[in-house]
């Protein structure tokens, strides 16, 4: 309080000089990213055709999420299609990319290993390339005659033609187990649906196709959580590893009951990062597909930038765009709940087995250094 | 089991940092599975940018017989390195060289100026637009891309290297970071320099930002990746191909139907000509980008 009423002679000057520095940024930040968000709010529920300025459309309700949502048609389905692909995206790649960054940096992280520095390198530099420098080599790696189906051919397995195959590969398994005939699909599912497709095709499982782009994924951003996960690692104590040691706990139980609950923190962080990113994907479905094969990779981040990019639909572009960016809130939200939920449970559970007195506060001390970090 | 913890004499440290030891053997079997665990994700890691060297000296036809080895039948740039000119690609690097140059700079400035003044100067409205700064970094940037096209339509930046540049001169996360830098650097040295009654932008010039050294070069860093492998704005922000970048050229390559065959050669000369400056960045300045990746996280 002192500080502040010591300055009290400057303040103004003061005041001036901080609205000074902070202009650049406001300006910047307020044209490009605020007024967007306010034009596109407008554009969403106005009948601006893209020619001249928007301001002069008139207002049509929620006739754009209307065509989007509710009315059966092309928009409904191309959404309903883009929907059930990036579910499956998010359903593969937020647990695997989370379970390899674990595996990888709790590996990393022994004590007598040499040579981590190097191998912390290579697990990290995709994170830093650029996605189309990557997808490029991808494209090549998963051609029908490619890399990945010669390294198949040696263990028998004859590849698919990766960015070419809309097959679904849940359909693929169920039939190849005789469960399910793709010649006449059970009518139960196929009659019925939501948002233009049948249930028949929501219970597809992701193309082929999309499985190389999950790949593609869990390669490129595995070693920036494996980063995070490695730092939240040198905070797990020592001493109460040791204690657990000590009373002949096995690396399982350690791991289960004193490193997971350390690295609840980082890994709700990374988890949340994980679903924010999948829920955007793009780069990579414009880059290999657009979409294709058979619409099996369309996203809503790319459906929106072609219907107003392609097909000129500026208000249902942007309609997708806040479609999309509702499911991500609600996605975090969700996250964040169940993740909450996780943190009282166990321990109320944990009677018999080893509950170190420290993990509670461990678990504080590792969430305000993640916090600040 | 839980009371043991608590137990108080741990006299002899040093044994215990491992524990009672397996047996050697067990010992030895386990460091060997991590090595080989290790060695294959390495493998699986380093082998496509190998195979990107490798194919960039190949001719099509060798790309397509042997894409796995990683020595070419006769080594060659003729379908590559040597076909990068006719597609313009010389054009794309001096653009890219150019939009990063410019935002790399001018976020470097823009950012720590905004961090310091939401870090120690007192004005009003200081906490609205903190929150606005956080808020504004929650927005998921795919979602903007029509929004960001509309606006750079309406203020005529459409297409010019002025509609590339300005809206990348600075970002939220960045403002964040040096914030959080400068509330945690002691605020004696400045009220130091203060009662010499230096000016405010002097003050910041000459004695905090030298002092944030670090967070300045990790903001660097981070910008320079940053806008050097951006894409999805670049597709929105032009349409003229002599303002492609490296991405958006390199999509063109991708989509586009140029002359005969798969054409890989050429296309993964150019990816990997595009990774070479971030490469080189990243091998020098390793450590802040593993700085960064944490400090970047909120970035998303």
């Amino acid at each position: 309080m002192s500080a502040t009423r010591s300055r009290g002679g400057i303040r103004g000057r003061e005041g001036i000089a901080g609205w000074l520095f902070i202009t650049p940024v406001v300006v910047i930040l307020g044209l490009f990213l605020l007024l967007p968000i306010i034009v596109a709010i407008w554009v969403s529920i106005s009948d601006w055709s893209g020619k001249g300025s928007p301001l002069n459309a008139s207002f049509i309700g929620a006739s754009n999420y209307e065509t989007l949502l509710v009315k059966p048609g092309l928009s409904q389905q191309d959404l309903g299609a883009s929907l059930r692909n990036n579910l499956y995206y998010v359903i593969l790649v937020v647990p695997i990319q989370t379970v390899l960054a674990l595996f990888l940096a709790t590996i990393l992280n022994a004590r007598r290993l040499k040579g981590k520095g190097f191998f912390r390198t290579a697990f990290y530099f995709p994170s830093v390339t650029s996605s189309v420098a990557i997808v490029t080599v991808f494209l090549f790696m998963f051609t029908g005659t490619g890399v990945v189906n010669q390294i198949l051919s040696w263990f028998g397995i004859h590849g698919p033609n990766w960015f070419n195959d809309p097959r679904g590969v849940l359909r693929l398994i169920l039939s190849g187990l005789h469960i399910v005939n793709t010649d006449n699909p059970p009518g139960w599912l196929t009659s019925h649906g939501f948002l233009g497709m049948s249930w028949y095709d929501w219970l597809s499982g992701p193309s082929v196709a999309m499985c190389a782009l999950i790949i593609l994924a869990v390669w490129t951003t595995g070693g920036t959580f494996m980063l995070m996960f490695l730092a939240a690692l040198q905070d797990v104590p020592d001493d109460v590893v040791e204690a657990a040691t000590v009373d002949g706990a096995t690396r399982w139980q350690i791991f289960r009951s004193v490193t997971i609950p350390a690295l609840r923190p980082t890994l709700f962080l990374v988890i949340t990062l994980g679903l924010i990113g999948t829920w955007q994907v793009f780069d990579q479905i414009y880059l290999t597909g657009q979409g294709g094969p058979a619409k099996t990779t369309l996203t809503p981040a790319f459906l929106s930038y072609q219907a107003a990019f392609g097909d000129f639909k500026w208000g249902q572009g942007a309609a997708i765009a806040f479609i999309l960016f509702a499911i991500i809130v609600v996605m975090t939200i969700i996250q964040r709940i169940v993740m909450r939920e996780r943190k009282t449970l166990p321990r109320r559970r944990r009677f018999g087995t080893a509950a170190p007195a420290g993990t509670e506060n461990t678990t504080m001390a590792a969430s305000s250094t993640g916090g600040s970090r | 089991m839980s009371t043991a913890v608590a137990t108080p004499p741990r006299a002899p440290l040093a044994p215990l940092t491992t524990g009672p030891r397996p047996p050697l053997a067990g010992r030895v079997i386990k460091i060997v599975i991590a090595y080989a665990v290790l060695i294959l994700f390495a493998l699986i890691y380093i082998y496509p940018f190998l195979i990107e060297i490798a194919t960039s000296f190949k001719t099509g036809a060798d790309a397509t017989a042997h894409p796995l080895s990683l020595v070419p039948s006769t080594w060659t740039t003729q379908e590559s390195f040597s076909q990068l000119e006719g597609v313009n690609f010389p054009r794309w690097f001096t653009n890219s060289v150019v939009v990063a140059l410019f935002v790399t700079v001018g976020r470097v400035f823009f950012d720590s100026l905004a961090g310091y003044a939401l870090a120690r100067l007192h004005f009003m409205g200081r906490r609205a637009i903190n929150g606005a700064i956080i808020a504004v970094m929650a927005v998921p940037g795919v979602v903007l891309l029509i929004p960001k096209y509309l606006v750079l339509v309406q203020l005529h930046m459409y297409d010019t290297y002025y509609g590339m540049i300005i809206p990348l001169l600075a970002d939220a996360a960045g403002v964040f970071i040096m914030r959080q830098f400068f509330i945690s650097i002691p605020v004696e040295v400045e009220e130091a320099a203060r009662i010499d009654s230096a000016g405010t932008f002097r003050l910041f010039w000459s004695v905090v930002l030298p002092m944030a050294r670090p967070a300045v070069i990790t903001l660097t860093i981070l910008s320079f990746q940053g806008s050097w492998n951006e894409f999805s704005y670049f597709l929105v922000a032009r349409g003229s191909p002599q303002l492609n970048t490296l991405t958006t050229g390199v999509a063109s390559l991708l989509s586009g139907q140029l002359g005969a065959g798969n054409q890989f050669p050429l296309k993964l000369a150019a990816a990997l000509l595009m990774t070479i400056p971030t490469a080189v960045v990243f091998f020098v300045f390793q450590r802040y980008f593993i700085r960064g990746a944490s400090a970047g996280a909120v970035k998303g």
